[in-house]
């Protein structure tokens, strides 16, 4: 078998190709893990102090509107007969009683209203919508927007010149006008649904006012999101990997989902974030007009458009909403900030 | 640019009609009128009244009555205050209104930018973090937060400032602090963060190299190009001044547009609706247009599409 090679000849080396021996493969082994996108941003998330002292506080804050409610002893819309306008860790004449006749009175830490209702639990209800709004809407948002920009920006040519035309007129609309107009004229349908169709029963449950917000946030505030999206679909729809995915016969439903979608889901998270405190800045506006959230429910801005009525007396009342509103939205914005700089360094004008 | 204007203006013209339509429409969805209010009127006189103000026809009929009229330039008269015509209410609230809210977008530009250039200048010194912080704590803070923690301070405690009304310049101070206090922080932010990529632009460095004084060098080539995102901001921050007044305006009981229309919404008053709605609608979408053409007339990097 084994004959001179002949040095002219090409003819392959079989030697050549035989499989690799262990030592051969682990010097091709890349050294050190390679980072995901994920990993990558988290690292640089967790370095980023701010963002995560903004965090924290966000998720203490959630824990004071969604957990300490259900250990305290008080209920938001509970009126405490003869304990009313009490100062911050006052106790009334009957509550003194009951303390002198050796049973446990819980204190008011914040204080009474004047209907004799406790601020502290009020507070915490109130942080709960204000939470519950920015984070339903903007998830609303995200889906409408994401949903709407992919397919505009995926199908374009005359699919997307028209989808973006609506866009374009939707956002010139001044939504804050529309946004007051729908909030008092939406209320009575839903209403009528809720008490008419027992199917639409579950609207009364999580309050008109809500439902309403939900629903006029969705109807407005998608066309920026809708817009980013888009733009970050046409630019990736022409990547070599989707002309790869394409080749290889993937669908468009398949296109989108695995390679559009994922690859502009860190935009996606920061717009997200950042549409959070716009959201609770709006719900709270509503609220402090007097269009919000139904009474009983308090809702942080209701709670500061009462407290005015009373500011001589009581300036302290005003002061817990307040600082609440400003300390939810103040994290939020310190947050997208941080996960805009950890995950999409792009989108930073 | 004659097309591009033109384009814009039918735009603006298609919106707006869209407004008026589904405000329209959005109204007749309340339960209850105008006449409905305190006292129940007898059937006969609701008819009647009806009838004066041609609320008994169908709704399309008025539709068309209403958009006729008021492309002839006729706003009707007001349902809830008698005697007054809607234009007539809109011009008093809008003179108050425009007051206030021309002084604080003034004052949050002629704040905002100095404070955001004083921070890049500065940048990484205490003054820099000082102006970030307030800043940055600026933007988190309803209006309806400032406005009252400036009446505790200066009404309740120190008792030197009005809480409500607006005859002399003393009641101007709260509503327009508490309305530009949001505006000033968010301008002094995009300036610092403009002027910061300015500064480290290669102009810049040519500007110092052939020996121009820091003084023009800052005004004619930094500041001219770093302002470029602050006017882009003026179309929103018109909107924002908006939507602050009406809470501002409710606050210090402010005769002012916002008010108009807030209550002309809660009192079913269905031309002050109609008249207040379009007509600050064509204000916020008559100021993004202009807005929009001065920011391509200034920055000529711009192309016009």
């Amino acid at each position: 078998m084994k004959e001179k090679k002949n040095p002219l000849s090409f003819q392959l080396d079989v030697s050549d190709f035989l499989p690799a021996n262990k030592e051969e493969k682990e010097s091709l082994v890349i050294m050190r893990e390679s980072v995901s996108f994920w990993r990558d941003g988290l690292r640089r998330f967790e370095k980023n102090k701010i963002a995560m002292t903004s965090f924290i506080i966000i998720i203490l804050v959630f824990i004071f509107a969604f957990v300490m409610p259900q250990f305290y002893p008080y209920s938001y819309e509970q009126q405490i007969r003869g304990s009313e306008n009490l100062a911050p860790m006052a106790y009334s004449e009957p509550e003194l009683a009951l303390k002198a006749a050796g049973e446990k009175v819980f204190p008011h830490i914040l204080g009474t209203d004047s209907l004799g209702r406790d601020t502290m639990i009020r507070l915490m209800m109130g942080s709960r919508i204000s939470l519950l709004v920015g984070l339903v809407a903007s998830i609303l948002v995200l889906l409408i927007g994401s949903i709407y920009g992919t397919v505009a920006g995926y199908f374009g040519g005359k699919v997307d010149l028209f989808m973006m035309r609506i866009v374009d007129i939707i956002y010139t609309v001044p939504d804050i006008l529309i946004i007051i107009l729908l909030m008092v004229t939406l209320k009575y349908p839903l209403k009528d649904l809720a008490e008419t169709v027992p199917a639409f029963s579950w609207i009364n449950v999580i309050g008109v006012g809500l439902i309403c917000i939900f629903i006029v946030f969705s109807l407005l505030y998608w066309v920026g999101m809708a817009r980013i999206v888009r733009s970050q679909v046409l630019t990736l729809k022409e990547q070599e990997y989707v002309t790869a995915a394409r080749a290889l016969g993937a669908g468009s439903g398949r296109i989108i989902r695995k390679h559009l979608l994922t690859n502009s889901m860190g935009t996606l998270i920061v717009t997200t974030t950042l549409q959070i405190p716009s959201a609770i800045f709006t719900e709270s506006f509503l609220s402090f007009i007097g269009i919000g959230v139904a009474a009983p429910m308090p809702s942080l801005g209701s709670m500061a458009s009462t407290a005015i009525d009373g500011i001589y007396s009581y300036p302290y009342r005003l002061l817990a909403p307040a600082l609440m509103i400003s300390l939810i939205i103040l994290s939020f914005n310190l947050l997208g900030d941080g996960l805009r700089d950890a995950f999409d360094p792009k989108l930073k004008n | 640019m004659v097309r591009y204007i033109a384009k814009r203006v039918l735009l603006s013209v298609f919106t707006l009609w869209l407004v008026a339509t589904i405000t329209f429409a959005l109204m007749f969805m309340v339960p209850g009128g105008p006449f409905l209010a305190e006292k129940t009127p007898s059937a006969a006189t609701l008819e009647a009244l009806n009838q004066k103000y041609g609320l008994d026809q169908p709704k399309i009929v008025q539709y068309r009555n209403y958009m006729v009229k008021f492309i002839q330039g006729d706003m009707g008269v007001s349902l809830k205050q008698r005697g007054r015509t809607v234009s007539q209410i809109i011009s008093t609230g809008f003179k108050v209104s425009a007051k206030i809210g021309g002084l604080s977008i003034l004052i949050a530009v002629l704040i905002g930018v100095p404070l955001g250039c004083i921070a890049a200048l500065n940048r990484g010194k205490w003054l820099d973090n000082v102006i970030i912080v307030v800043a940055t704590c600026g933007i988190a803070v309803p209006s309806f937060v400032v406005a009252t923690i400036l009446m505790i301070i200066f009404s309740v405690k120190l008792g030197i400032l009005p809480t409500y009304g607006l005859t002399s310049w003393q009641h101007y101070l709260m509503p327009v602090a508490a309305l530009a206090f949001y505006p000033t922080a968010y301008i002094s932010r995009l300036m610092r963060s403009s002027m910061l990529e300015v500064l480290g632009q290669d102009y810049m460095r040519t500007a110092r190299a052939k020996g121009l004084s820091q003084f023009w060098m800052l005004f004619k080539h930094a500041l001219r190009n770093a302002i470029l995102p602050v006017v882009t901001y003026l179309g929103p921050l018109i909107a924002y001044t908006l939507t602050g007044s009406f809470v501002v305006e409710k606050i210090f009981t402010i005769p002012g547009l916002g008010n108009a229309f807030i209550s002309s919404i809660l009192n079913r008053d269905y031309t002050m609706i109609m008249g207040t709605t379009i007509f600050l609608a064509a204000l916020i979408i008559l100021m993004n247009l202009v807005v929009d053409v001065a920011y391509k007339i200034i920055d000529p990097r711009i192309k016009l599409k």
